[in-house]
């Protein structure tokens, strides 16, 4: 790490999960679809607009006391395909990786179809299945394209 | 052969040999459909219909009896505790006690594949919603091969191929057979992306027109979908839009016979009208070979 690295511009953390490489502007939206609204006790530092070489402008989180959960890496995946995540133990890093789109989401998103089965109040998850571009609802084949964001529901 | 699917939840699921060996055993059994009692003794078929659709509770129910089986029915949706919040998950497993096989239609899309993951037996979609009507679909390839084949096909496809779901399942079930596919609507109805995608990825020969008149001469056969009024805001845009692509004796003058396909319910935007009524052998055959074998 040399001094001007940007990680460097936020305060180390002792335990937690640094999110780096989110396209940059979209940080709070992240922290929107983890739930983190700032009601919690977790700390949450926020970078935006970081110079990058990868992104041009990139946004970095780190949140304090809490390691993401494979549901929320998968809704990460899906808006922030980019990012890397890195999971902190005893200020170091223990874990460092590339997020992975998912084939198939279950459990995270809602679908934008009223019509839809799983919106009839049955004991059946939205599941969807992740395509090139989007995703799609397992059941009514719906196409879910720019606005995943606003169907999260973890 | 047996069907690569214990479920008919989709057209899109079906395989040309599945396709070809309903087609093939309907074919059998059109030629008398009387004469197949023996083949399905005692074989139960559950109807669970969530909304009401005679013609296709009527075919399904003569299909069985015809292979020598019988119904169970769920009756009205306000008569059973379904009208008392049962879940359509908690239904079909009820009637998979009584029954071999269960036909399932429902208003809710999806709601067919939802129902498939909690049954062993193997489940039939009779429509869901705007979502998928495989029979229907089936019994659309069984008259589009008995008039005009189906490998080497030019096919026409007009009207409303937005909220047509017969429209989406046999695009789909044709992407197996090498068949050029015209789809001929108003912008507002032209097909849905979804559908589109599925067409693009199976490497369909597909082409989009907003007018039949520059495809026509080029047809083997047309198939037309009812352009419904309640799709419109006002009367007057319905009757603008339908008058448009009616397809009626003056619209195929100097054409040699094009085998017209239409599903019903009809309305009056063809004259010209060749429909075979073979809904029941289709039926049957996707039943015997659903309940063939072991299972
Ligand atoms: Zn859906």
């Amino acid at each position: 790490m040399t001094a001007d690295d940007p990680e460097l511009r936020v305060s180390k953390i002792e335990s937690g999960t640094v999110i780096d490489h989110i396209p940059g502007g979209l940080a709070l939206t992240v922290l929107g679809v983890l739930g983190i609204d700032g009601e919690g006790d977790a700390t949450v530092s926020v970078g935006m607009n970081v110079p990058s070489d990868r992104l041009g402008r990139k946004d970095i989180l780190k949140v304090e006391g809490h390691e993401l959960s494979q549901s929320e890496l998968d809704v990460l995946s899906l808006i922030a395909p980019e990012a890397t995540v890195n999971i902190i133990r005893g200020y170091e890093v223990a874990e460092k990786f590339r997020v992975e789109r998912p084939t198939e989401v279950v459990g995270v998103l809602a679908c934008p179809n009223p019509n839809c089965i799983t919106n009839a109040g049955e004991p059946a998850e939205a599941r969807f299945t992740v395509l090139d571009a989007g995703v799609r609802c397992t059941y009514c084949e719906t196409i879910l394209r720019e606005d995943i964001t606003d169907h999260v529901q973890v | 052969m047996r069907m690569r699917q214990d479920h008919i939840t989709s057209a899109k699921a079906l395989s040309r040999g599945d396709i070809e060996a309903v087609l093939d055993r309907a074919a059998e059994f059109a030629g008398d459909p009387t004469a197949h009692a023996d083949r399905r003794p005692g074989a139960l078929l559950g109807l669970a219909f969530f909304e009401p659709s005679t013609r296709t509770r009527m075919s399904f129910a003569a299909a069985i009896k015809r292979l020598g089986g019988d119904i169970v029915d769920m009756g009205p949706v306000e008569a059973s505790s379904v009208s008392k919040g049962e879940s359509l998950a908690d239904t079909v497993r009820v009637i998979e006690g009584y029954a071999d096989a269960v036909v399932l239609r429902h208003p809710s899309e999806g709601a067919a594949t939802m129902a498939s993951e909690f049954v062993d037996v193997p489940l039939i979609n009779a429509g869901d919603g705007a979502g998928q009507h495989p029979t229907q679909t089936l019994l659309d390839l069984y008259t589009i091969r008995a008039a005009a084949g189906l490998d080497g096909l030019t096919l026409g496809i007009v009207g409303d191929l937005k909220y047509g779901r017969t429209v989406h399942s046999l695009a789909h079930a044709l992407t197996n057979f090498e068949v050029e596919q015209h789809f001929i609507s108003p912008e507002t109805l032209a097909l849905p992306e979804s559908v589109r995608y599925d067409l693009d990825a199976a490497g369909a020969a597909v082409e989009e027109h907003t007018s039949l008149e520059p495809v026509l001469g080029e047809l083997d056969a047309l198939y037309v979908t009812r352009i419904q009024q309640e799709r419109f805001p006002d009367e007057s845009e319905y009757r603008a839009v339908a008058g448009e692509y009616r397809i009626d004796a003056e619209t195929l003058a100097g054409i040699d016979e094009l085998p017209v396909l239409h599903p019903l319910p009809r309305i009056d935007e063809i004259q010209y009208f060749k429909q075979a009524h073979n809904g029941v052998p289709v039926r049957m055959a996707l039943l015997d070979l659903l309940l063939e074998g072991d299972r």
